[in-house]
This record gives C-alpha cells, sequence and structure tokens, in this order.
C-alpha cells in the first residue's frame, strides 16, 4: 500500500479522516478496516456527492449496529449505479422496491424483525430527494407517524438527476434544471416554492431529526452515531452535490457541500420530539455568491446583466436560516466555536 | 326457500336483524344466507336487508325479489314506493308500530294475505323498555318467529346470546321473549295455523 | 368448525389459522371487514407473534408486504376495486421479486363514476401483474382458498391473490367449516423463505435489469408461473386429505357432461348460475356451468377439456375491456374457436348490478336459439342508452353524461312499473 502524506493544516478539521488524532477520535472512514458498505467499482459519476454520503452513512451505521443492518434503497441514480445486474456494490443486506415506497418497504422489514424478536438487526432506508419529498413522502409521513424503527436517510442533491436533473420539490430557488430551464423573466426555478424536509420531520414529533453534509464527516458521523443508539422513526438529511445537475467540477463536490453551510443556505442542526436542540455554527461566514458562482446551474444569475436581484433573493433565504438557527451563535453568545 | 326482507333505517340494526335471523335458522339446522343491501348507507338513511332459509345449500346470489315475508324496523318507511314490491300471495308482514294497521294504512294487505299474516308490533317501545335505547330489531325477531314460524324462539334467542354480552344479552334475550309471547298472544300458536314454507320449527 | 358467519369475518380466521407475521391494513370497501377482523385477532392475542400495521394508503400497504416477506415474515393484506389500483406498481414489484404475499382482494368496482358495488374491473385490471388469481365461488370456497393460496405461494415464491366478490360474499352470512389449527398447521408448514435480507448473509434484492436480460427474466417468471398449473391440483388434493373436503383446483364443472351449451364464469355468480342450470335441466335443456377457480395462470388445457363437447359457450363476466370484448370471453373463445364451438360474451353485474336468475335464463334460451350477440350486456336500459347515444350524434362534442344517465334510469323505470 502506498503510503500518502497529509498536510497539517487537515488535523483538527472536519474534512477527511484525521489520520493523525488519537484513534478514538477519528472517524470510521479512517479505518482501513471499515464496512465499506459501498464497495469501489460501482458506476457513480466522478465526484458524485451521493456515493460518498451513503458509504459514509452506512459505514457508519454498519460500525454502530455490529454490522447488524438492513438497507432499503429507492430507485434513483445510488441505486441504478450500485446495482446493474448481475453485479452489486453492496456489502450490506440490501434491497430496492420502487422509488416511492422505501419507508414503507422498510416498515416492514421492522415489522418482520420485531414480529420474530430479532433486537439486534436494524433498518436504514435510503432515497434522493425525489423519493423523499416528492413521491416517497405519503409513505415517509407514515413511517414518521407510526413511529416505525427505521432511520430514513434523504441524500439530497436537489433534483432528479437519474432522469436528466428535473426539478423536484427540493430544488433551490433560480436553480436551472431540464424542466426549469434558465430562460425567460424569471429563469430558473421559482422563488417561493419547495418542501423544507427537515422541518417537515420535526413537525412529526420523531425521537430524532439531523441534518448533515458530506462537507463534515465527523458530524455526520455522529449523527448516524445517535441515531442509531435510538428507536422509532429517525431522519437525516444530508445534502450531496451532484457534479452533473449542478454544472460543478468533480473535484468541487466537498468544497461546494462546504459552502452550502458556510453561507447559510443549508444549515446544520439537530432535533428531537419536536424540538430543535442544536445547530452547528458557521466558522468562516461566505456570501451565497461563493456558494452559487462556481455552479453552471446559476450561471444565467452572473451572465450580462446579472440578476442581481435574484442573488439578493438567495442572500435573503441564506440571512433568514441564519437568523432562524442562530448561526452566528448572535444570541448564544459569541464564539461558541 | 323462505325469503325476508327487513326495511328499517340505518342505526336500526337492519343488517344485524338479517344476520340474526340466519344464525338463527343455522342454530335450527337449516341453511340461511342473509346479506345487506350494498350502499354507503348512513344514520337514518332506508337500508334493506334479506334472509334466506332452506332446507337445502343456497347457491343463488340473486337479489329476493319475491319475499316470504317483510320486516318494518320503521313505520315512516310504509309509504316508500316498493316497499311491498314482489311479496308473495301467502306473505307475512310484521311492522313496528304502536298503532292499528289502519292506522298505518296497510289495512289493505291484511285483507288480501292469509290471516294473520299482517301484525303491528309495538317493537321500539319493548326495546325502550328493555334495552334503554330505541332498537327494535330483536323485538322484531322475537315477533317474527312467533308470526311466521321460520324459526324457533330458542333458536333466536341462542343467536341473540352469541351476538351480545352483559346488560345487552339479557335485555335483548328478554325483549325477544316478550315480543314472541305477545305476538303469540294476538295470533295464536304457530302449530294451530298453517306451515309455512320452511316446514315446522323445532318448538 | 362449523359456523354461521360473515365472509370477511370467515376469511379474517382463515387467515389467522395461517399464521401471517406482518399484516398491512388500509380501509376500503368492502374489504374492511377482513383487515377488521384479523385486527381484532391480533389484539385479542389469538394471533401471535403479528405485528398488525395500520398504513396511509394501499401503496404502502403491499410495501410494507414486500419489505416484510423480503425478510422472511409471512406478509397478508387485503384491498379491493380502487385500492388495488393504488398498489399496481407494488402489486407487479411483488411479482416481480418473486415474494410470496397474500393478498385478498375483494373485488369492487373501478370509477369514474365512483361505485362501490362489486364487478372484477379490478382483478382484470392487474390479471397480467404476475400474480396467481383465484376466484372464490363461495365463503366457504373463499375460506379454503386462503389456506391453500400460502401453501402455493410460499410453493413457488409468487404472490397469490385470492379473488372473492365484494359485498356479495364479503358481506354475506352463511353457513362455513372453519378448519381446525391443527389442520392448518398440517397443511401449512412455516414460512421458509426462498430469498431472504440477512446481515450474516447479505444479498442485494431488486437489481436493475437491462434489455440485455429482461426478456429472460421476465420469461422465467413466466414459466415459474405456469407452475402454478401442475401444483395448485396437487395441493387441492392434499387440501382435501388434511380438510377432508374438496376445495380449490384450476377448474370446476357442473353438470357439463353432456352439456351442449356450457356456461363459464368467474366468482360467486356461479351459485346462482348453478341454480338456473338445474331449472333448465328440468326443462329438457343440455346444459352445465364450468367455474373458473384459477384465472391466472390461465388453466387452458383444464378449461379446453371441461368444455370439449360443447356446441355453444356462453361466458358470463363481471368486466370487460372497453372498446374491445370481454377479458375471460376472449381467452375462452381463443381456446375453443378453432373447434366449431360458437362463444357468447354476456357483460353482467358491473357496479354491484344484480344478475336476476331470470335475466340469466333468458340470455341462456337467447344463445341457444342462436338469437344472442357474440357480445352484449346483460339487462342493459337499451332506451337511456339509445337516448343518449342520440344525443351525442347531434352534438359530437358532447361526452356521454353520467349526470343524465341515472335519472334516465330512474324515469324509464318509473315509466315500465
Amino acid at each position: 500500500m502506498t503510503e500518502q502524506t497529509s498536510s497539517y493544516c487537515q488535523v483538527g478539521s472536519f474534512a477527511v479522516g484525521n489520520r493523525l488524532v488519537d484513534p478514538h477520535l477519528r472517524t470510521v472512514q479512517s479505518d482501513r478496516l471499515r464496512p465499506n458498505a459501498l464497495t469501489s467499482g460501482h458506476r457513480a459519476c466522478q465526484g458524485c456527492g451521493e456515493a460518498l454520503g451513503a458509504r459514509f452513512v452506512l459505514d457508519a451505521a454498519m460500525a454502530a449496529t455490529d454490522r447488524q443492518l438492513i438497507v432499503v434503497n429507492a430507485t434513483g441514480c445510488l441505486e441504478v449505479f450500485s446495482t446493474p445486474y448481475p453485479e452489486t456494490a453492496w456489502q450490506v443486506a440490501w434491497m430496492h422496491s420502487l422509488f416511492g415506497n422505501t419507508a414503507a418497504v422498510a416498515t416492514g422489514v421492522a415489522a418482520a424483525l420485531k414480529v420474530r424478536g430479532d433486537t439486534a438487526t436494524r433498518v436504514i432506508a435510503q432515497a434522493g430527494d425525489g423519493g423523499t419529498v416528492d413521491i416517497g413522502f405519503g409513505c415517509l409521513s407514515g413511517m414518521f407517524e407510526r413511529n416505525d424503527d427505521v432511520l430514513f436517510v434523504c441524500y439530497d442533491n436537489q433534483a432528479y438527476m437519474n432522469t436528466g436533473v428535473q426539478r423536484s420539490a427540493s430544488t433551490p430557488a433560480a436553480a436551472r434544471t431540464a424542466t426549469t430551464e434558465a430562460r425567460g423573466r424569471e429563469p430558473g426555478n421559482a422563488f417561493g416554492q419547495g418542501k423544507n424536509l427537515p422541518a417537515l420531520a420535526v413537525a412529526h414529533e420523531i425521537p430524532y431529526v439531523a441534518t448533515a453534509s458530506v462537507a463534515y464527516l465527523h458530524d455526520l458521523e455522529a449523527k448516524v452515531g445517535r441515531a442509531m443508539e435510538l428507536h422509532g422513526a429517525r431522519y437525516l438529511h444530508v445534502l450531496v452535490p451532484c457534479p452533473l445537475g449542478w454544472g460543478a467540477a468533480s473535484r468541487d463536490t466537498i468544497r461546494l457541500a462546504r459552502l452550502a453551510c458556510e453561507t447559510g443556505l443549508f444549515p446544520l442542526f439537530e432535533a428531537a420530539h419536536g424540538e430543535i436542540l442544536s445547530a452547528t455554527p458557521i466558522r468562516h461566514r461566505e456570501p451565497v455568491e461563493a456558494y452559487l458562482r462556481p455552479q453552471r446551474r446559476f450561471a444565467h444569475l452572473f451572465a450580462d446583466p446579472p440578476r442581481t436581484d435574484d442573488i439578493a433573493r438567495i442572500q435573503a433565504i441564506a440571512d433568514r436560516n441564519i437568523g432562524r438557527f442562530d448561526l452566528l451563535g448572535e444570541r448564544a453568545g459569541k464564539g461558541s466555536r | 326457500m323462505f325469503q325476508v326482507r327487513i326495511h328499517g333505517r340505518g342505526g336500526q340494526g337492519v343488517v344485524t336483524a338479517a344476520e340474526l335471523l340466519a344464525v338463527a335458522a343455522f342454530n335450527d339446522g337449516r341453511h340461511a344466507q342473509a346479506f345487506p343491501s350494498f350502499g354507503s348507507e348512513r344514520t337514518g338513511a332506508p337500508v334493506v336487508s334479506f334472509c334466506r332459509i332452506s332446507e337445502r345449500e343456497i347457491r343463488t346470489r340473486s337479489p329476493i325479489d319475491e319475499p316470504d315475508a317483510l320486516v318494518i324496523q320503521d313505520a315512516t318507511l310504509l309509504r316508500q314506493a316498493g316497499l311491498f314490491a314482489g311479496l308473495r300471495s301467502h306473505g307475512w308482514v310484521l311492522v313496528n308500530t304502536t298503532k292499528t294497521l289502519v292506522a298505518i294504512g296497510v289495512a289493505g294487505f291484511v285483507a288480501e294475505l292469509p290471516e294473520n299474516h299482517v301484525l303491528g308490533l309495538r317493537a321500539t317501545e319493548i326495546a325502550l323498555q328493555h334495552l334503554g335505547r330505541p332498537l327494535p330489531n330483536t323485538v322484531l325477531l322475537g315477533g317474527f318467529a312467533a308470526l311466521t314460524g321460520a324459526v324457533s324462539l330458542a333458536a333466536v334467542v341462542t343467536a341473540i346470546e352469541d351476538r351480545f354480552s352483559g346488560a345487552m344479552r339479557e335485555g335483548n334475550v328478554a325483549a325477544a321473549t316478550e315480543a314472541f309471547n305477545l305476538t303469540r298472544g294476538m295470533v295464536g300458536t304457530w302449530a294451530t295455523r298453517e306451515r309455512s314454507a320452511v316446514g315446522a320449527p323445532p318448538d | 368448525m362449523l359456523r354461521q358467519i360473515e365472509g370477511s369475518r370467515a376469511v379474517a380466521e382463515a387467515v389467522a389459522l395461517c399464521r401471517p407475521r406482518v399484516v398491512s391494513a388500509y380501509p376500503i370497501s368492502p374489504q374492511t371487514h377482513i383487515i377488521e377482523g384479523v385486527g381484532s385477532l391480533v389484539k385479542s392475542g389469538r394471533l401471535k407473534p403479528c405485528e398488525f400495521i395500520n398504513v396511509e394508503s394501499e401503496f404502502a400497504a403491499m410495501s410494507v408486504s414486500i419489505g416484510a416477506a423480503a425478510t422472511g415474515a409471512r406478509a397478508y393484506t387485503a384491498t379491493s376495486g380502487p385500492g388495488l389500483l393504488d398498489m399496481a406498481e407494488a402489486v407487479f414489484n411483488a411479482s416481480g421479486l418473486g415474494l410470496p404475499i397474500v393478498m385478498t382482494v375483494a373485488n369492487r368496482a373501478v370509477g369514474a363514476p365512483i361505485n362501490i358495488g362489486n364487478d372484477h374491473s379490478d382483478a382484470m385490471a392487474l390479471r397480467d401483474s404476475g400474480w396467481i388469481q383465484l376466484f372464490a365461488e363461495t365463503n366457504q370456497h373463499a375460506v379454503d382458498l386462503h389456506i391453500q393460496a400460502f401453501r402455493l405461494a410460499e410453493r413457488l415464491s409468487v404472490p397469490v391473490m385470492v379473488c372473492m366478490d365484494g359485498f356479495i360474499l364479503t358481506h354475506s352470512v352463511e353457513r362455513v367449516e372453519i378448519p381446525t389449527q391443527e389442520q392448518v398447521d398440517r397443511y401449512l408448514r412455516p414460512f421458509a423463505p426462498q430469498q431472504v435480507l440477512d446481515p450474516a448473509a447479505p444479498v442485494s434484492i431488486g437489481a436493475m435489469v437491462g434489455p440485455e436480460a429482461f426478456t429472460e427474466v421476465r420469461y422465467l417468471a413466466h414459466a415459474r408461473l405456469l407452475e402454478a398449473l401442475v401444483c395448485i391440483p396437487e395441493l387441492a388434493a392434499e387440501f382435501e386429505r388434511v380438510v377432508g373436503r374438496p376445495s380449490g383446483g384450476l377448474v370446476s364443472a357442473y353438470r357439463s357432461e353432456d352439456a351442449e351449451t356450457i356456461v363459464v364464469a368467474l366468482g360467486s355468480v356461479v351459485g346462482t348460475v348453478k341454480d338456473v342450470v338445474d331449472q333448465m335441466r328440468e326443462e329438457g335443456l343440455k346444459i352445465g356451468v364450468v367455474a373458473v377457480t384459477t384465472f391466472r395462470p390461465f388453466p387452458e388445457q383444464a378449461l379446453g377439456q371441461a368444455l370439449e363437447g360443447a356446441h355453444r359457450v356462453v361466458v358470463i363476466e363481471k368486466a370487460f375491456a372497453v372498446g374491445g370484448r370481454g377479458v375471460l370471453g376472449a381467452q375462452v373463445d381463443a381456446l375453443v374457436s378453432d373447434r366449431g364451438t360458437k362463444t357468447y360474451t354476456v357483460v353482467a353485474g358491473l357496479g354491484g348490478r344484480s344478475i336476476p336468475e331470470a335475466s340469466l335464463r333468458r340470455v341462456l334460451g337467447e344463445a341457444i336459439r342462436g338469437e344472442l350477440g357474440a357480445m352484449s350486456f346483460l339487462d342493459l336500459d337499451r332506451v337511456v342508452v339509445d337516448r343518449e347515444l342520440a344525443r351525442m350524434a347531434e352534438d359530437p362534442r358532447r361526452a356521454p353524461s353520467t349526470a343524465r344517465v341515472p335519472r334516465d334510469v330512474r324515469e324509464n323505470a318509473a315509466r315500465i312499473v
């Protein structure tokens, strides 16, 4: 195995595996013996945030459950690139049924385990944003409401990437997709639409709701770990950039995932039983322009003339998040971290 | 085959009445088939249920167009068009009413049908007395058993006992028994009259 | 035990005797009493262990069953009409994944116009979903078919739909012999899944298959379904040995051996037809009836044999292919027309319309006299239909009026009286 040098600045950061810190502080991903739920050789695009997110989440869950895990997967990129018959990239008991029924299938799996007294094996359902906020929402809400013993993970890349980048209810305002073209007086996706699924999950008053990002591995793994300590319906919403759909460089996946948080557009928080428990403060606040500019889906905002009005509206969305979750620690007292 | 049509309103136990009648016939060792009118009826809406009683297996699923007996749980339905449709010439009619047959306008049927085949029974009153609730269905079953002889009182009582528990069980049994005796007092014992289409019940 | 019991309750008892481990429930008339009955048996502790899950849609009901069956639990659910269509995608998925789920379909019409009455439009819409479809003639038959369905499903790893006429069977109180737990346990052993989600031996279920192999995968599903044609008579025979009652099978014939006219039908109408056959036999007519118990896979050979020697076959169906022909009728026609047997399709009992014996006698008489059209609708109100057709001819943009037709039917009926 070739040795790889780590630059000093990575130590203590939340970005990589922290091979230099104390073993008990290291991430699951930094362990060469990690479960590797989603192994190499699958057919995801270069820089796919969803492939990264799924491996991070499932490896952490397998570590937390001593590998006693069953995963139910919605139709979507993750399913297609991982299981082209007769191959599979999954090293975990895995099932795909349909696009919209993932939460209900997971309920069935959990019921089958419960009825035979298997308390060790845990169940994760996973879907993209389409399979969560749109077509899968009915079954998901039912699973939440019944408090079934399932962790549902949404890998949110903010559009239907598998079918060629069409708008979902998770597509952000102004973003260009194949069904919200960057043309006309209001280019891109409309403002004032969309579904805030983490908030809807909180409204179900389930035992645990969290948002996470592939840019913050420690945070993501810690949230998976907490979710697996609990029983009942749990929800984790992970932002996963899509180089193809966002029109971004493959190498920028982690950078964009971090910028989404640092601008305030994607707040990281945890909630339990309907109450927000904590939010992760922004360490280096960035203007939304820093996040929008590298993405071709927002290129029309920076054309000639630029859409400064739309950029301001997006900044207002970020500012509102910062206020709502106190992401700059203004209410909690400055410099909490 | 002896075929019964029960008319009432949603909430009066019309469907239950047909079921209990079928169970009573079964208790008498007969074949029976009870079924409701198939609709989304609400409380107070007219409801119809049906029961067939036979010595042989009942295979048909066709509607009961020519009933041998009508049980009318709510006299306000008497003006409904088609209420008496298809009633056979030897048929029976049992009406829940405190009024006379002339007063409720069925005197015409009394003339057309055999003697003692049309009867008014104060079933709601009896139900209120025994159950504290205006549920005339089991009362009328007791009356029906005495009027037509299609089922025995013992079989009706067993059917009620299987269906209800506690005070409702005792109340319904008492109500049905009182109705049976009251009817018998009015029309005479069944054994002294003509045989119904299904033959004599074990008395 | 011999009981006088509502069809739905009898089926609930039968399902409980089969010891399902996961039952998902969503209310839709006329299936509700079945699922209420199973729920009650779970609550009372008579059916245990069992997870009874109230879900938010029929789509979820089937999906929960899929997850449970894939994890090795015997799974059961029930639905009706629009509910079956709501879960259609998952119905195909269950068979594609080879999950031995058993589902009762309390057959109901499919709207618009909305109608909760019985017909077979629901089951026929999903006839090609890869499920075995069994049709019950009586509530006794429904009870027996459910017990056989679990055995059949798990033998072949194929899901089974037990179709019973909504209201006509589900809400009828009649005599039913419920087998003992000991008998059912002897007939139906614990579920030993052919594939299962297990962390100790992880597999990936539900992979994507492209055009290079999809045909082969579908062919194998077809071949597996055809195995049921061998399996079903065997399991029916074993059921008779254990429970002491013949029930089930592919087709069931009544007085058809020397019949010149044979009626073919699905479900509860067969009982009415039997009475009509007896009446017409007394008049000296050579007539019989063949019930198709197993509609999917279609029992070509068994039905072909049962219809041998018939001069004419009259198919009574509670569904039809709108713009096409009868569904069962077309299949029967394909089976016997090259023998010179004349076939007639009579569409009857749509949306809960009753099927009177007199009407059946009339159309069968017309068929015998050669006066019946190849496809006809029993007791169709021709006056009303012709009036509406004339209105539509006057104004070609006009659609058939669902509002006007019921009123016209009422007025017409009043005039006839």
